[in-house]
């Protein structure tokens, strides 16, 4: 437990209201979006600016007590489960846009803000901030980052670490460190606003970031093909992107997620599909005409058995709201969801698919899987009962193999999510022994007293995977 | 009281919460931004995941519930905005009552003349029409005689918290006789009938808003409806399940039930959200009496708001052009959360003519009256509702129309409190459509 002095340092710095551990504090930041995972922290700390984090962060050190930063514990990696213990400080306080900059087209913000807000606004000036992550609705910016999240326009657009341009972190000593900045060109040195980007809170505290904006897309046209071949779905992704046409949208659903949405959001989806890809094209608005054009021509080269595109913005928003609430319909099978993040080329992802498939009943589990098609990335979901603990040893030993499979196809083992705790068992896999080596030097040199969100990246042993039940 | 009272609080919540919804919620924090005690502070605590979490981890043994965890389940507002964020169909309306039936049995947290208070309410005045009947005569004779003058004059309300002074303020002039007293049992359609409908009268609409419960038989009438209003009902027992109550809830579902069959109607009525919710969850309630699941499921499928029942199976009313005046909605999050007819009351009044809708921001947030939550919360409703008035009064509406006798005044406090003078009205949605047709 804290020590009486340090909790006396803590309310010093932000204030009695601002510093608490009571025992409902400590219960409602002892999880994250990740199913399975809980540990109570010692105390929560809610900051209101930089020089405050960085009195904190000298506490901390001098006390080698560890921190937890917390954006809205969307994560689904069990990155903000303080698994041995410290202190969660909470970003909310801190959501301020700093300045949107017109003739930069730059954005700096506190890492609070929630993402959806952030992007209301820079709408509302005409611009445009592409990471969409499905969480933006809570998720914060600060979050976004530290994961390196991506979303639904993350093919055409990238994903956050193509619009982090400069940032302000403490380090674990306290001190104040910036990177980059409103440059668009920045050679100097390693590129450290990399680093720090998907560092997932191990490395630095992220207090401010400047964010790049561009011009938003002047027209957008969404369709939808259907295919009742896995194989004739995953070459039409390839053979568009070889005809060289990006689309801002890719999307991707297999016969069970189908089933599952329809019988949920009753849209009338054809239940005899393999796979269903949405498509979205946003640009001028001729090349977005040809492209949708071009694209239904290779679906129907690659025999989709139904073509439809949105004939207006209504109808373009339903088939969004088809893919969108994938998630949703699933998380209504069963008590227990668990979505999982492998990715793979693009050009494997129908190979990928059925070693999902046959991974699954191989384990006799239920795996639905949708996903970013046109990146790869893949989202296979198992719907199941936390309190079944046979099944979930071999939802486990399914995931395991999967994830195996998706290196075996030179994929990863998470595209967008992170590593956290859940699967740091796993990077070894992806990385390598050296990798894995130069990794823990690199966070040697930022965080010496290993302080910055403990236990979290690397594991112990490589391989299992660890599942921690309650306290 | 039940036998649960000598066993502790952690254990009637371990009897009485459904693991099953606890298990659901997968803590994606979807429900955040649903939230307005989240909105309002920031704190996790003070959200959906974080009340569930607290409820999951007194029942796991994780932490012993204490006066602060009875605390944050009262702060709950009950407004159920976050179950339809929700993507697991987790359904907190369930958890918050199982947990506050649990905390009645216990409670350490009331003062025990917030005890008796609540036991006169809920026990000796609500289910018993007559004795509401009464309180609203003294209410009348109270404003009537020139005691309100003198109360206010002397500021003897000021005694009372400042939360209840401002309530009377803008109680409407309570009447002394309800709507049956003015109607009778039976009201016959006007011109061809299309359907029999039950009227649910409500304990505090008939006493406070008789007119609006006037109106709406006879707006029911002119859509085609013969309307009867059963004697035999009694209060709805929202307030009661809401606060934890349960077991009289339950008794007054059935009393209610029993009422309305006997009655023969196609559809029960209600013309407030907060009502109306429970009524359609009547199911639910009875959900482990076996002897009334099905009269309960018969009752709860037929029940429908006065703005769905007028929009979809009556006659279309002749609606006459109105003076040009702009109108907005605030939402019954009942009405909106639990009956899923936000809709209806919205397209009627976009189909008045000569009247402009303007919708409000945020106008399906909660306005912080949530039932007695404004006495019970004073700081968080007023807090509530200071954000509430800003987006009204960013309208310029003249009238903010609502579906509920809380929410109504609750938007009369907010005219009085922070927009005195202006043209600003708040009504009931039956009143500004009697006017109308
Ligand atoms: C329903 C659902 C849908 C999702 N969809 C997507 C999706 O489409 N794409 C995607 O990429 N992810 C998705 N996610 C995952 C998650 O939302 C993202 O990882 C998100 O970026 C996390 O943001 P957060 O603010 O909740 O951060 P948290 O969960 O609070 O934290 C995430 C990590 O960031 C660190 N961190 C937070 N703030 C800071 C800071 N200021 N400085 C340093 N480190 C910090 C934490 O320590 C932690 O390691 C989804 C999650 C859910 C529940
Ligand atoms: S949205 Fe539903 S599942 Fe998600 S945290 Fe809230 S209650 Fe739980
Ligand atoms: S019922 Fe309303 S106040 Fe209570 S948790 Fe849900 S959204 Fe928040």
């Amino acid at each position: 437990m804290l020590e009486n002095q340090v909790k006396a340092k803590l309310r010093g710095i932000v204030g009695d209201a601002y510093f608490k551990d009571d025992i409902e504090t400590l219960v409602t930041h002892s999880y994250d979006g990740t199913p399975m995972l809980q540990q109570l922290p010692e105390g929560v700390i809610y900051p209101q600016n930089t020089a405050q984090v960085s009195a904190i962060m000298k506490v901390m050190s001098e006390h080698q007590i560890p921190l937890i930063s917390r954006g809205s514990g969307t994560n689904l990696c069990g990155g903000t489960v303080p698994v041995q213990g410290g202190i969660v400080m909470v970003m909310h306080r801190m959501n301020a846009i700093l300045e949107v900059d017109m003739q930069n087209l730059t954005a700096t913000v506190q890492p609070g803000i929630i993402t959806k807000t952030f992007i209301e606004h820079i709408e509302g000036l005409g611009l445009f901030y592409p990471p969409d992550p499905s969480s933006m609705a809570i998720s914060t910016i600060g979050g976004n980052i530290a994961e390196c999240s991506g979303g639904l326009r993350g093919l055409k657009y990238g994903t956050t670490k193509d619009y982090v341009i400069g940032l302000e972190c403490v380090l674990a000593s306290g001190e104040i460190m910036r990177t980059g900045g409103k440059l668009m060109k920045d050679v100097a040195g390693y590129d450290l606003t990399k680093l720090l980007i998907g560092s997932e809170g191990t490395l630095a505290v992220i207090t401010e970031a400047t964010l790049k904006l561009i011009p938003p897309p002047k027209h957008k046209k969404t369709m939808l093909a259907m295919f009742k071949d896995m194989y004739g779905a995953a070459r039409t992704v390839s053979a568009i992107i070889e005809n060289r046409i990006i689309p801002a949208t890719l999307e991707f659903m297999d016969n069970p997620t189908i089933r599952v949405v329809n019988d949920f959001a009753k849209l009338g989806l054809p239940l005899d599909m393999e796979a269903i890809l949405l498509i979205e094209q946003d640009g001028e608005f001729e090349t977005v005409e040809r492209d949708i054009a071009r694209i239904s021509e290779i679906c129907q080269e690659e025999h989709a058995d139904q073509i439809s595109i949105a004939s207006n913005q209504e109808e373009a928003l339903k088939l969004l709201t088809a893919r969108r609430s994938a998630f949703t319909a699933l998380a209504r099978l069963r008590p227990t969801t668990i979505l999982e993040d492998a990715t793979v080329p693009r050009s494997k992802i129908a190979e990928m698919v059925q070693q999902i498939n046959r991974i699954a009943k191989k384990y006799d589990v239920q795996i639905c899987t949708f996903g970013h098609a046109g990146d790869g990335n893949l989202h296979p979901t198992a719907t199941t009962d936390a309190r079944n603990h046979d099944e979930i040893e071999r939802v486990e030993a399914a995931f395991e193999e999967i994830f195996e499979e998706a290196i075996r196809l030179g994929g990863t083992i998470t595209g967008e999510h992170g590593v956290g705790l859940v699967k740091a068992p796993f990077l070894e896999w992806k990385v390598g022994s050296a990798g894995i080596a130069i990794m823990k030097n690199i966070k040697q040199g930022f965080d010496p007293l290993n302080i910055l969100n403990p236990g979290k990246m690397f594991a112990k042993e490589s391989r299992r995977r660890v599942v921690i039940d309650h306290v | 009281m039940s036998n649960a009272t000598a066993k502790s609080l952690q254990e009637s919540l371990k009897l009485k919460l459904d693991y099953d919804q606890l298990t659901n919620c997968m803590r994606c924090g979807f429900c955040l931004p649903a939230c307005p005690t989240f909105k309002e502070t920031g704190v996790e605590a003070e959200s959906p995941r974080g009340r569930i979490s607290l409820m999951k981890a007194a029942v796991d043994g994780i932490m012993e519930p204490n006066v602060r965890f009875e605390e944050q389940m009262g702060h709950c507002l009950g407004c159920r905005a976050c179950e339809p964020a929700c993507p697991a169909d987790v359904k907190y309306g369930q958890l918050i009552e199982q947990a506050r039936d649990a905390i009645e049995d216990h409670t350490t947290q009331h003062r025990t003349w917030v005890k008796g208070v609540r036991k006169i309410v809920f026990g000796q005045l609500f289910p018993h029409q007559n004795r509401m009947k009464l309180l609203g005569k003294g209410l009348r004779f109270y404003q009537k005689s020139g005691a309100q003058t003198l109360a206010r004059k002397t500021g003897v309300v000021g005694l009372f918290s400042k939360q209840m002074s401002a309530m009377e303020r803008i109680l409407p002039e309570a009447a002394g006789k309800g709507v049956v007293d003015q109607l009778g049992t039976r009201v016959p359609a006007i011109g061809e009938k299309v359907g029999t409908v039950g009227m649910f009268r409500g304990c505090l609409m008939d006493v406070l808003f008789t007119e609006t419960n006037r109106k709406t038989v006879q707006l029911l009438a002119k859509a085609g409806f013969d309307v009867v209003i059963p004697e035999a009902q009694n209060c709805c027992g929202a307030l009661h399940a809401h606060s934890g109550e349960m077991d009289q809830a339950k008794q007054l579902a059935r009393h209610n039930i029993r009422a309305f069959q006997e009655a023969g109607v196609d559809y029960i009525v209600s013309n407030a959200g907060g009502c109306g919710a429970i009524l359609v969850e009547y199911d639910h309630l009875l959900h482990d009496d076996a002897q009334w699941q099905e009269q309960a499921k018969w009752f709860a499928s037929r029940v429908k708001d006065i703005s769905t029942i007028l929009l979809e199976k009556g006659r279309p009313l002749p609606f006459t052009e109105g003076p040009g005046v702009r109108i907005t909605y605030q939402d019954s999050c009942h009405l909106r959360n639990v009956m899923k007819a936000g809709e209806s009351p919205r397209k009627l009044l976009k189909q008045m003519p000569g009247a402009t809708f303007v919708e409000m921001k945020d106008a399906g947030s909660c306005c912080g009256s949530a039932g007695i939550y404004n006495l019970t919360q004073p700081d968080m409703a007023n807090t509530i509702l200071d954000h509430k008035m800003d987006h009204a009064k960013a309208t310029e509406a003249h009238y903010i129309v609502t579906s509920n006798p809380g929410c109504l005044l609750q938007m009369k406090l907010g005219i009085d409190k922070h927009a005195p003078g202006s043209p600003m009205q708040a009504v009931h949605i039956v009143d500004f459509l009697y006017e109308r047709v």
